[in-house]
């Protein structure tokens, strides 16, 4: 019995059996020259290249199939590289004067990736990692190596690995697996999102595990803990397996709750909604019961690339959302971003407070083509379902006034092109900066409804960055200024019969929602995870 | 041969993909193409070589065709470059 300590970022339980997965990173080179005829080898390397070639162009259909944009762009660039004209001619040429095929592949991959290893800009430089893998992959072809694969996973197994990676995923065998675990990785990490997918455990950090757990021994592994436990002995084995049963029959009984709507004592519907960072999640999102999206953040189409995505790249994003949400609401906040990212292409000055500078919908009224392409593809995807817009860190009415200006601009471009969209999609703004909760019972006349996001609202109403432990005191969601506050935009918007709801993390956290309830407010939404439980509790409790 | 002298006007240069949709371009024409910065000359076709030559947004570049088809593929780049790389539908 050996016990592993990690991060649990996906939960449950799994007990099943050790799959290791060791991609060669490393491939020893043992021949540089040898006594094979140049053509023979040309043919060799040759075969090798098209075998990889096909192994690519196939996992592109599959991906192309799963509409996995992200994923296909790193595959279409490995197969430009294996096409590559100046690779074969290094090769070729190492090849003339001798060298064994697996060495003439190996320098001539190697040469170019050192190239772009070496350029300055950091987006580049990864390049020269895919450059590797393709290396990799050509080398083992030429070398007879079998490919490791997760496409072909023996039944009931955990995949355990340094470090998984897109292009070791994009084909796995998702019936057979039961749970991840990997040396490196973060709750962001892909491992931990294709977990949090597929519904099975994942533990991340796990360092050194790799080398110390053989093929086909029983594991246990527990998301909550964050444990794993390698060749478990049968006091173990029984306590998982009871724990395991446990939590499959509150599963079971959240499952029931889960996809009905909720009403309190007298009648009112609180709508339990999700919040989501990108299109996979609206399907977790589906899977928990959620009544609708109350935040569906677009940041991710924007952060970690060289130019803004597109307006069909948006649209097919949001798209996505809307067609797998049907008849129910997908609020879409419009990019919420500033001085804090590094975004190279909007060009945002350095502020000495990014938090109180050009952000949000301060930065979108300053790049009016960016938030136009935005209001655009939203409007454009509006007809595929139930979209609402909403637009971020509102301090007075004069931003609502100029943003709803912008949009209006959008649709008569529309209309005039014949492009059809839904001319009465709702407008709304979040609530989050205490001038806007004050300054309601104006704002709320030019929107359809308001959302409170809770965390931006707690730091600006203290002063309080979330984020600085020295200060962590401050930040209290249940404080009678907080609560002050968020009356303050309930009233008013029931006042002119709109409805109000939240979207910070106080929105699923179980100790504010009898405040918040009593407070009125008419939808809450959170992590996808946690719709289940807050259903559970509300209706047990009012 | 024709050559000539463009600036790349897109903001982050022959990155990426940009640079993908570039190759992508010119590989389909039988001509001999390449691109040069600083008086450094690569093959226009190759993807590792057109990213190690690094080029940054408002660089000056000079893209040489020569071949039966040279005059379509000087075209389809100019065009290309216009539209700051976005892919052809």
């Amino acid at each position: 019995m050996k016990k592993f300590k990690g991060m649990g970022v996906s939960n449950g339980i799994a007990i099943g059996k050790v799959f290791l997965y060791l991609p060669l990173k490393h491939l020893n080179i043992e021949n540089k020259k040898d006594n094979l005829t140049i053509k023979t080898k040309k043919e060799a390397v040759e075969r090798a290249l098209n075998s990889v070639k096909n192994d690519i162009l196939l996992t592109l259909e599959h991906l192309n199939s799963k509409d996995a944009k992200k994923e296909a762009e790193i595959f279409n660039a490995h197969l430009l590289f294996i096409e590559d004209p100046t690779i074969k001619e290094k090769i070729d040429m190492l090849l003339n004067q001798g060298f064994s095929a697996a060495y003439a592949v190996e320098c001539a991959f190697e040469e170019s990736a050192k190239k772009i290893a070496l350029l300055k800009n950091n987006y580049l430089k990864e390049r020269a990692s895919d450059l590797r893998d393709v290396k990799n992959q050509v080398l083992r072809k030429l070398l007879n190596l079998s490919t490791p694969s997760l496409s072909n996973l023996p039944n009931k197994c955990i995949v355990i690995a340094e470090d998984l990676m897109p292009s070791d995923t994009a084909r796995i065998n998702k019936k057979n697996v039961l749970g991840f675990v990997t040396e490196k990785g973060s709750t962001t990490s892909h491992t931990a999102i294709l977990a949090e997918a597929l519904g099975i455990p994942a533990i991340v950090g796990v360092s050194g595990i790799t080398k110390e757990v053989s093929a086909g021994k029983t594991v246990i592994i527990d998301g909550e803990e964050g444990v794993v436990i390698y060749e478990p002995t049968r006091k173990q084995l029984e306590y998982y397996t009871n724990k395991k049963q446990k939590q499959i029959k509150e599963q079971e009984s959240l499952n029931q709750i889960k996809f009905t709507k909720i009403y309190t004592k007298s009648g009112k519907e609180i709508e339990v909604f999700a919040n989501i960072g990108n299109p996979e999640e609206a399907d977790i999102a589906l899977k928990n019961g959620a009544d609708g999206i109350g935040l569906y953040r677009t940041e991710f189409l924007f952060i970690g690339r060289e130019s803004p995505p597109t307006e069909e790249e948006q649209f097919n994003a949001y798209k996505s959302v809307l067609i797998k949400f049907k008849k129910k609401p997908v609020i879409i906040r419009t990019l919420d971003i500033g001085g804090d990212k590094s975004i190279p292409y909007l060009n945002i000055n350095n502020e000495l407070n990014p938090f109180l500078g050009v952000r949000a919908i301060r930065l979108c009224l300053n790049n009016v083509e960016l938030f136009k392409t935005q209001l655009r593809a939203i409007l454009r995807a509006s007809i595929f379902g139930n979209a609402r817009i909403m637009y971020p860190m509102i301090a007075v009415e004069e931003e609502i006034e100029r943003a709803n200006v912008i949009l209006n601009e959008v649709k008569l471009e529309l209309k005039n092109k014949g492009v059809p969209f839904k001319k009465s999609i709702q407008i709304g703004i979040m609530v989050e900066i205490p001038s806007a909760a004050l300054n309601a019972e104006r704002l709320i006349q030019h929107v359809d409804f308001f959302s409170i996001g809770t965390n931006d609202l707690i730091q600006y109403t203290f002063a309080a960055d979330r984020t600085n432990e020295n200060v962590s005191y401050l930040y209290n969601p249940l404080h009678p200024a907080v609560l002050k506050l968020i009356k303050l935009a309930a009233e008013a918007s029931h006042k002119y019969g709109k409805r109000i709801g939240m979207c910070g993390e106080m929105a699923g956290d179980l100790k504010s929602i009898p405040e918040l309830i009593r407070l009125g407010l008419d939808e809450l939404s959170m992590t996808p995870s946690k719709i289940p439980y807050v259903k559970k509790f509300i209706k047990d409790n009012f | 041969m024709i050559s000539k002298e463009f600036i790349i006007k897109n903001k982050i240069g022959l990155h990426a993909r940009p640079a993908a949709t570039f190759v992508q371009t010119v590989s389909k024409y039988r001509s001999r193409i390449t691109i040069s910065k600083d008086n450094k000359e690569v093959n226009a076709k190759s993807i590792v070589e057109v990213l190690s030559l690094g080029v940054e947004g408002g660089t000056k570049v000079v893209i040489k065709v020569d071949g039966s088809d040279e005059k379509q593929a000087m075209e389809a780049i100019e065009q290309l470059i216009e539209n700051n790389f976005k892919e052809q539908k």
